[in-house]
């Protein structure tokens, strides 16, 4: 059985990343070469982990199932990189940063964590510039800010929408550098199946080579899962079609708790659904809600074009309610608020939209500034839905988005198995139970460049040089639950594709596990995905063969894990009987209809423990609140 | 969906192996004009698969237009005939009814197709790796407000690294030169204070990995830019040209 062990460091909270670095054990240089360190992802988080480890002397292996690591998600992140520079003299401060984040996360984040996260938010910036990339900049040259969701200060640094794109062609282009130098091996198109335990330490992954078919094995002193969220699990999300949960997963059956997968978070301002054959849902950045108003006619029924609703016909929800905040109200708030109204019939003509309106900053700010800031945002919609959103106001509805759950790390960003670490949004550790916009781009850098390499040089520290031979039995085993897998999953032959399972999972996680959630619907959901993955595994249909490019096969087996992945948030969902964040139990609300949170029963961490396919033992991590003092979340 | 469905035929290039002969095979599809391209595949597919065929090999993965993982040429444009879209932009109401569609991989010595349309592209990660970089590790740099970069100057270096590495500029040369792609990367250290200490030898290394990898020169017909779906500028090359040849005299050793 696991033992959760935070190992939050003694003292002040501004003192103990500071003590910690201290206090953590070297590997003297001569010595780093005799460490090989496997890292799985090559997103801001894996990119950068790589990079940084690499350049330190260790031997790296980075694995990625793109053909290039730059095709990772981290690449369409499009608002912005939080960071307490306080450049704009507007009263910000690594507190305050510190303050928001867990507040903003419904106060369900690791205290510690979020304080080094914060502290170390300006290196990030810094070392992005060295790198060359292009911010937006002032006219004086200086950097620009804007502000985001959740806080009353501009600590957003941007690069036009693509800031995710430039952050990570930073990364990449570091991490490029160590490849060019010999210190980090990057393959590509090989997805990672398996994680090799061997003696209670991770040890090794297998992967399968996306060509070829080929299964291989790789023995490392550690590993490090930098392989994003689970969003994918919706069917419909904001994610990248093959974004996946299957690493986590598989390490998660091999002994890593997995924390918290109730908490998603759906994201406001993204296309609606335009029809049965969509793949997936795209976003419009948050920072849109800087002068974008939303709204919503008064009336029920209205037929009207929205330029024709005159004002006084127009319901401004989210300034009506949230005056403080107003249309930068957080995610979860503003996607729950978007839900109401339509549950009331007020959306878009009676359908699932929101109006996202830029005419009164158009009048004030001219056409050219609002171009010279969402330009290509723009663009993007006007592409999509074939309409001028100059012209006439842009129709947004929440979509899965972001996972805050996963793979449950302490404070070095270990896992539950010794020697396995989990970096960016793979693990749970810093945004509670709802993420403010722009600190995911911070997080993955953040472990990537400034805590991995000191904590996973701890680990290695106490490690031997030896290293385990790919022969090993641990290995051969987890090779042969492959093959057979694959054996199994290309011999069924049923009647139904693997996207069919996957659009079925998403419907019944989107109706009764998404934004609203009620003990019935979570119990019927628990028992709908039970039988929904039997019938997987008696009657799903896959053609072609193993040792070849086979797109179906590898979707089978992410679509599988879901299967797990999908009940186990239900599970998670039904066992906390409380609001909080992204998760909302219809159950508990105020007489508003805000999320009434339980601190007293709920102020921990759910960290699951896999017992079998279906079952799972729950451990509890207490959250201390030293210093932000627990309080009802108000943006009012 | 308000309008009715678009009745296609698809000429799609089918290819078991890098080493196999490829052809076209043919397709009647009925599409959604609100669908994208890559949702007609996807339905194409799986409707295959419930026939037991074997599906259309073809890649993609941000479905926004900015991983630069998709790109197929349609009717002899890579990704498409609009300007400024990737493939996973291209929506089927650009389209009438009863239309053929030709789809085939990008094409280029040096992007050898593995399977139907999807294509090896790491020679574009090779000259990365060769130089598209600025040399620092982690840690150790200058506060980030340091040095300022004018508005105009780094607007500039902005519209440089929006390439998204699709491969659409070599695809669509011609000679397969990847001097967009390659001359992107170098304008964006060029002109960014950060880039001036390696700005030669980053330029030289590049250019070199480049030739090795079998792309071809740049004989300036300018379909690397009509295609390009960031409309990245030749002016790009132009100045990785003159950096090039500023290099020969400046540095007095190169390395590759």
């Amino acid at each position: 059985m696991i033992k959760l062990d935070s190992k939050i460091p003694e003292g002040p909270i501004a003192d103990k990343w500071i003590n910690h670095k201290f206090n953590m054990k070297l590997v003297n240089p001569a010595n780093k070469r005799k460490f090989d360190i496997i890292v799985v992802g090559t997103g801001l988080a894996g990119a950068s982990a790589a990079a940084s480890l690499g350049a330190l002397g260790y031997n790296v292996k980075t694995f990625t199932y793109h053909d290039s690591g730059r095709r990772a998600h981290s690449i369409a992140a499009q608002g912005g990189i939080n960071a307490a520079k306080n450049y704009q003299n507007d009263g910000d401060s690594v507190y305050r940063l510190f303050y928001d984040t867990v507040k903003g996360g419904d106060f369900r984040a690791r205290e510690a964590n979020v304080y080094r996260l914060a502290e170390v938010s300006n290196n990030i910036i810094d070392q992005c510039v060295a790198q060359g990339v292009p911010f937006a900049r002032e006219y004086g040259g200086l950097l620009d800010n804007r502000s985001f969701g959740g806080a009353q200060v501009s600590r957003t640094f941007y690069a036009r929408g693509q800031t995710g794109q430039q952050l990570l062609l930073g990364a990449i282009s570091a991490l490029n550098m160590q490849v060019g130098k010999g210190s980090v091996e990057l393959l590509t198109r090989k997805e990672m199946l398996e994680l090799v335990v061997i003696d209670g330490h991770a040890k090794g992954i297998i992967c399968r080579d996306l060509v070829t078919g080929a299964i291989e094995k790789f023995s490392a002193h550690a590993v490090i899962l930098a392989t994003g969220g689970y969003s994918n699990v919706f069917f419909l999300s904001t994610n990248a079609m093959n974004c996946n949960a299957t690493a986590a997963w598989r390490a998660h059956k091999k002994g890593a708790a997995f924390a918290n997968p109730c908490y998603t978070q759906i994201h406001p301002t993204c296309l609606p659904l335009h029809g049965e054959n969509q793949s997936k849902l795209t976003l419009m950045s948050e920072s849109l809600r800087n002068d974008g108003r939303i709204w919503v006619p008064k009336k029920v029924g209205e037929t009207r074009k929205p330029n024709d609703i005159p004002e006084d016909e127009r319901d401004y929800y989210l300034e009506r309610k949230y005056p403080s905040f107003g249309n930068l109200s957080p995610r979860d708030i503003s996607s729950r608020s978007a839900k109401e109204v339509c549950d009331e019939g007020r959306g878009v003509n009676g359908e699932e939209a929101v109006y996202l309106d830029f005419a009164d900053a158009i009048n004030r700010l001219g056409k050219n500034v609002i171009e010279e800031k969402y330009g290509n945002l723009f663009e993007i919609y006007e592409t999509i839905t074939g309409e001028n959103p100059y012209q006439v106001p842009m129709k947004i509805y929440p979509a899965p988005h972001y996972t805050m759950g996963g793979v449950w790390v302490d404070y070095n960003l270990e896992s539950t198995i010794p020697g396995l670490f989990v970096l960016g949004e793979a693990n749970f550790s810093d945004h509670g139970a709802n993420r403010l916009g722009a600190s995911a781009l911070m997080q993955g850098l953040a472990d990537g460049y400034f805590v991995a390499p000191y904590t996973v040089s701890n680990y290695l520290a106490s490690e031997k040089p030896d290293k385990y031979d790919v022969d090993h039995t641990e290995f051969n085993n987890a090779q042969k639950e492959i093959d057979d897998n694959i054996k199994k999953l290309l011999s069924i032959n049923g009647n139904k594709t693997v996207d069919e399972f996957h659009k079925k999972l998403g419907r019944i996680m989107w109706n009764k596990v998404g934004m609203g959630r009620n003990e019935k619907g979570l119990k019927e959901s628990i028992e709908e995905i039970k039988e929904l993955r039997n019938d997987f595994w008696r009657n799903v249909k896959l053609v072609g063969v193993d040792n070849d490019i086979n797109q179906t096969l590898e979707r089978a087996g992410r679509v599988a894990d879901y299967l797990e992945l999908g009940e186990l948030m239900a599970v998670d969902a039904l066992h906390r009987n409380e609001s909080c964040g992204g998760h909302f139990r219809e159950e508990y609300q105020t007489a508003e209809g805000e999320a009434l949170r339980n601190d007293k029963d709920y102020a921990f961490v759910s960290a699951w423990e896999f017992e079998d396919v279906g079952k799972w033992q729950l451990h509890k991590e207490p959250l201390e609140f030293e210093n932000v003092k627990l309080a009802t979340r108000s943006y009012k | 969906m308000s309008s009715e469905n678009l009745n296609l035929t698809l000429m799609i290039w089918r290819q078991e192996s890098p080493k196999a002969v490829g052809s076209f095979e043919e397709f009647k599809v009925s599409v959604s004009p609100e669908a994208s391209i890559l949702e007609m595949l996807d339905e194409l597919n799986d409707k295959l698969e419930r026939e037991g065929k074997i599906p259309v090999a073809f890649e993609s993965d941000c479905r926004e237009g900015i991983c630069g993982t998709c790109g197929l040429v349609i009717n002899g444009h890579p990704h498409s005939k609009i300007p400024k879209i990737a493939t996973c932009q291209l929506h089927m109401r650009n389209f009438e009814d009863g239309e053929t569609l030709y789809i085939e991989p990008f094409r280029a010595k040096a992007f050898p197709v593995l399977k139907d349309l999807i294509v090896d592209r790491s020679g574009m990660d090779k000259i990365l790796q060769a130089g598209g970089y600025i040399s620092i590790n982690t840690g150790g740099v200058p506060d980030a407000n340091e040095i300022p970069i004018s508005k105009e100057t780094s607007s500039l270096a902005m519209d440089a690294a929006e390439c998204i590495g699709c491969g659409a500029c070599v695809a669509a040369c011609k000679n397969a030169s990847a001097m967009l792609f390659v001359g992107a990367k170098v304008s964006q250290y060029a002109l960014l204070p950060q880039g001036q200490p390696e700005r030669h030898q980053r330029v030289q290394k590049m250019v070199a990995v480049m030739d090795e990898m079998g792309f071809g020169s740049c004989t300036n017909t300018y379909a690397c830019e009509a295609e390009c779906p960031k409309g990245i500028s030749i002016t790009n090359i132009a100045r990785m040209n003159r950096d090039f040849i500023s290099a020969e005299f400046k540095t007095e050793e190169v390395e590759t």
